[in-house]
């Protein structure tokens, strides 16, 4: 009875989602009462739809960039040739994930320069680390029995890669990509410090102006979106792992 | 006999080769925000420096390619850091002009890709060694001290970095401060909240989902908006409540960045402590009551003490979450290092940029090494488990 109420939340969301992205004035007065008499309480200096569509264009390159490289090096790393760097790539692991966002998006631009360059290498390079972590840790706890029976089936090291063990491995791999795109919305706003155009930009007009109305509205534009694309990943998530558990 | 190169020592020589010969290794700048011109290693040191770091980097590099003890490659990775971070303090006073107070010396991309390169070896080294915590805290410390010796030897006082920390090196520590207080004061709170809540939310199942899915929502909201949102009501506490002014409640400035700091950390620690407390094995828990521990001394004598890892891996976890983000705190006025950061993205001075985000890395590094340890030291599995 009460398993449809989460999804009829988000579909909600959803549709309030687009419908303040599309018309953004008809929400004016509920936003009204957050600033001063004369300031607009709906962000005049671009189209909240554009820059919507930019956060996600800009998440999204570094996320697709970031899962090819992260699965690549942690098959490497699980293969017999690339094995002496197993260990080492744990603790890299480790140690980069104490690097904080602002820093390796700072630490870019002297690299780059300003725009949106610095800040697709920060979300690349942060967002490498959940993926490459969960794919290692899938190819390296697969059952033994499936191993083994595929070992003994006759398959090539190349067919049981692709048939056995990347199949097996992909719902833990969603799940990384899945962190690593949440981490990635909230770090693109901080991109515009840097000038990259994201959702940030709005906040930071709001800070500056002291108009509230503008880091509410950038705040839950990032917030609904992180939490729909959270959503839709482990839904994606689950029916993998679904489909792999019946086959 | 055939000789045995090691992959990685094959990598290490490729990255050091190219950092050495093709890229620059300082950078001369007429002025602290102009471009610069880029100098080759040899270009950049008196001829027997010079000469001397390429003979110091070919032995490291060939300690790397070879299969040898790892205590080996350790020892030439510390050597050629000590000689590169040596080389470069000393090539900001070779390169700067006699009397020229503006012109500045900022390393370059070959030397951060030779230190790259080394780093790389150093870590690999350890790893290979898996020391025991107690012998990592020590390399930290160790590593701290030589960074802190090169530091008031006044070797680095050249360079670019170190003159913009010259110009605001009391800023600089106050800024220090009040970064390590927002980071570390918002997790004591966290934790001083958050683990009642966690042992409440352990005990009264119903609450325990929705507890925590508020909490994840509100680590969806990206901490600028969050700082941003929280001028306005802690602004109208300032104004309306009898004595919050008094006590440092602000709209602007520190207030707002330590309750957001403080709301992205309850989430780990409740969460951490409901599965720490849900991973106490029953016959633990069964054995206690058997011998009449009351519910009060079961919490604090069986049930704390074996959840006790997982809550420090969530107190890592904020630590270290914390000193990033507080970087941000910046924007709204509450201090920290990013005030550097954003002052020299303002201005384009990335050297600015630098002494802001290099000690904000090397704070969350050595308290992820110093957490890392204690979490190992305080967990009962034996050594051996943690890989399975």
């Amino acid at each position: 009875m009460r398993a449809w109420v989460p999804t009829i939340l988000r579909s909600l969301l959803l549709l309030v989602l687009i419908a303040f992205l599309v018309s953004p004035e008809n929400f004016e007065p509920l936003l009204k009462p957050l600033v001063q008499p004369n300031a607009p309480a709906i962000y005049n200096q671009g189209s909240l739809l554009s820059l919507t569509i930019l956060h996600l264009r800009t998440v999204l390159i570094a996320t697709l960039a970031a899962t090819i490289i992260a699965v690549l090096l942690a098959i490497l790393v699980t293969r017999p040739f690339g094995v002496e760097f197993l260990a080492l790539s744990r603790s890299l692991v480790n140690i980069g994930q104490t690097f904080p966002p602002v820093a390796v998006l700072a630490l870019a631009v002297p690299a780059v320069g300003f725009g949106e360059k610095p800040t697709l290498i920060a979300l690349f390079l942060y967002g490498l680390l959940p993926i490459f972590e969960n794919t290692l840790t899938a190819l390296t706890n697969l059952p033994r029995s499936v191993m083994e029976a595929a070992r003994g089936s006759g398959m090539t090291p190349f067919q049981r890669l692709i048939q056995v063990e990347l199949p097996l491995s992909l719902p833990v791999v969603v799940a990384g990509i899945r962190l690593s795109v949440v981490i990635s919305l909230a770090t693109a706003t901080i991109g515009s410090t840097v000038a990259a155009k994201t959702l940030g930009e709005v906040i930071i007009a709001g800070l500056q102006s002291n108009n509230l109305a503008f880091v509410l509205q950038g705040g839950l534009i990032v917030g609904a979106l992180a939490v729909l694309i959270y959503d839709g990943l482990s839904a994606i998530e689950a029916m993998i792992a679904r489909r792999t558990g019946a086959a | 006999m055939r000789v045995r190169f090691d992959k990685l020592g094959i990598v290490i020589a490729l990255l050091a080769a190219y950092g050495a010969l093709w890229a620059s290794f300082a950078t001369l700048k007429p002025n602290r925000i102009v471009q610069g011109q880029a100098q080759a290693m040899l270009q950049s040191l008196p001829a027997w420096a010079g000469w001397g770091l390429v003979i110091v980097l070919v032995l490291a590099i060939a300690a790397a390619l070879f299969r040898t003890s790892p205590w080996i490659k350790l020892l030439a990775a510390v050597v050629a850091l000590a000689a590169l971070t040596l080389s470069i303090g000393y090539a900001a006073t070779f390169l700067t002009p006699a009397g020229n107070s503006y012109a500045r010396v900022s390393p370059a991309s070959g030397f951060w890709i030779l230190l790259f390169a080394f780093a790389l070896l150093a870590a690999d080294a350890i790893t290979r060694l898996d020391p025991p915590p107690a012998m990592r805290v020590l390399f930290l410390v160790l590593a701290a001290a030589a960074i802190g010796g090169l530091l008031m030897s006044g070797s680095w006082n050249g360079l670019s970095i170190m003159k913009e920390y010259a110009g605001r090196a009391d800023v600089f520590w106050i800024e220090a401060g009040k970064h390590v207080e927002l980071a570390l004061g918002s997790l004591f709170a966290a934790v001083l909240v958050g683990s009642p809540l966690g042992i409440l939310c352990h005990r009264v199942a119903p609450l325990r989902d929705g507890v925590l899915n508020t909490l994840n929502l509100v680590q969806t909201i990206p901490s600028i908006a969050l700082f941003g949102l929280l001028i306005a009501p802690l602004g109208w506490i300032a104004a309306n409540v009898p004595g919050a002014a008094a006590i440092g409640i602000r709209g602007i400035g520190v207030a707002p960045a330590f309750v957001a700091l403080f709301l992205y950390s309850l989430l780990p620690v409740v969460a951490n402590t409901v599965v720490g407390l849900a991973g106490v094995p029953r016959a633990a828990n069964d054995a206690a009551r058997g011998i009449g521990m009351t519910g009060r001394q079961r919490l604090f004598k069986i049930e704390f003490p074996l959840a006790l890892p997982v809550i420090l891996t969530a107190i890592r976890i904020v630590l270290v979450q914390n000193i990033g983000m507080a970087t941000i705190a910046a924007l709204i006025g509450g201090g920290g290092f990013g005030v550097f950061v954003f002052q020299g993205i303002g201005q384009t001075a990335m050297d600015l940029v630098l002494l802001g985000a290099v000690p904000t890395v090397a704070l969350a590094f050595a308290s992820a090494v110093v957490l890392d340890a204690l979490i190992e030291m305080n967990s009962r599995v034996p050594n051996g488990a943690r890989s399975a």
